[in-house]
């Protein structure tokens, strides 16, 4: 690999050809990932478009797990990600920006969720005390509202 | 092995000989790191949008829901037209590494094509629905749809200028060590598009049709 990289990056001064060291991938590499990627994407709309699974939420796990897969597959066949690429510094960022990305995906849905669900009982509240029902949720439902500014 | 080779080079010119040893403990110059970061910090912006999308999908203000407009047939084929882009770009990449600049542009000139077919497809789509009513000012949900995947077709749009831009200076230079390097930070670009795609086909086609 970079045998070859250094044979067609001859450039006339010498430290030039040390520019090039990163890796082009190969023929194989990009066909691995081409036909992985394809088999990645057409199960997860085959599952989805035929209803194989019943319950909704069982294939919305199914579908991100594919979706996870297929993102690693991309990362290794297509941009390369290997852990010495610039010296770790690569990996190192992708690491950091995933835990960004984390928090900011996960907080937001699990606090605007919780917002939802607290926010929403002044209306459900009355709803649920004329069915007589859902004296789990207008305690705490009253308490939250007690603590909103 | 590639310090013996500049050492060799540098027995024969006595006064490069600093330069070259100097150059072994940089990685590189720093471009493909930098780039990776600002792809990562894009990423970051997707992040925000995509988390933006998780909170406000479910907010149709009485409109029409996902089930009821997206059509995955044309997603499918949008997906297929950004994963041929995305071999097709390693082609191009792989008649670079070799050389062969007729190759390298002709598989350039094929990945803009997909790219074009995807925005193509993109940009119908987005005319559909607006005809239908489905604008983004009819609820939040719409909002946040066309902010995330509009954001990502103006980025595939903007990579596509970049290759005309570079099927340019590549058939006006040659494949010179500079455009080598402009077309590795183009590939990384690229290919994250595509990354970005599978969480918007699966994230907001797949998993909103099934709401």
């Amino acid at each position: 690999m970079s045998a070859g990289s250094h044979a067609h990056g001859a450039a006339p001064d010498g430290h030039d050809v040390h520019d090039n060291e990163a890796p082009h991938g190969s023929l194989q590499g990009y066909l691995i990932g081409f036909v992985l990627s394809v088999i990645l994407t057409a199960v997860p709309f085959w599952i989805v478009m035929a209803h194989v699974f019943k319950s909704p939420t069982l294939t919305a796990f199914v579908v991100m797990g594919f979706a996870a897969i297929q993102i690693v597959v991309h990362m290794i066949f297509f941009l390369h990600m290997t852990p010495q690429a610039e010296g770790g510094w690569n990996l190192l960022a992708l690491i950091f920006t995933l835990v960004l990305v984390t928090i900011a995906l996960s907080g937001s849905l699990w606090v605007m969720y919780h917002l939802n669900a607290n926010m929403m009982p002044t209306s459900t509240m009355t709803a649920g005390n004329a069915m007589g029902g859902m004296d789990m949720a207008s305690p705490a439902a009253a308490q939250d509202s007690r603590t909103m500014p | 092995m590639s310090s013996s080779s500049s050492l060799a080079a540098a027995d024969e010119h006595a006064r490069a000989f600093h330069l070259a040893v100097e150059e072994d403990h940089h990685p590189e110059n720093g471009t493909m790191l930098g780039f990776w970061i600002y792809l990562m910090s894009d990423c970051l912006i997707f992040a925000a949008l995509f988390a933006t999308y998780g909170v406000l999908g479910t907010s149709y203000a009485g409109g029409p829901s996902q089930a009821e407009l997206f059509k995955l047939p044309t997603v499918a084929l949008n997906t297929s037209m950004l994963l041929l882009s995305s071999i097709t770009y390693g082609f191009a990449m792989l008649a670079m590494a070799k050389g062969n600049k007729g190759a390298t542009l002709i598989w350039l000139g094929i990945t803009a094509f997909f790219g074009a077919a995807f925005v193509g497809l993109e940009l119908q789509e987005f005319a559909e629905l607006i005809h239908d009513g489905a604008s983004p000012q009819r609820s939040a949900f719409l909002s946040s749809f066309f902010a995330l995947v509009g954001t990502h077709g103006l980025h595939v749009s903007v990579g596509i200028v970049w290759i005309i831009t570079l099927m340019v200076q590549v058939g006006q230079k040659g494949l010179v060590q500079a455009n080598q390097r402009r077309l590795m930070c183009l590939s990384l670009f690229w290919h994250f598009l595509d990354v970005i795609w599978i969480g918007v086909f699966s994230f907001v086609y797949l998993i909103g049709v099934l709401r």
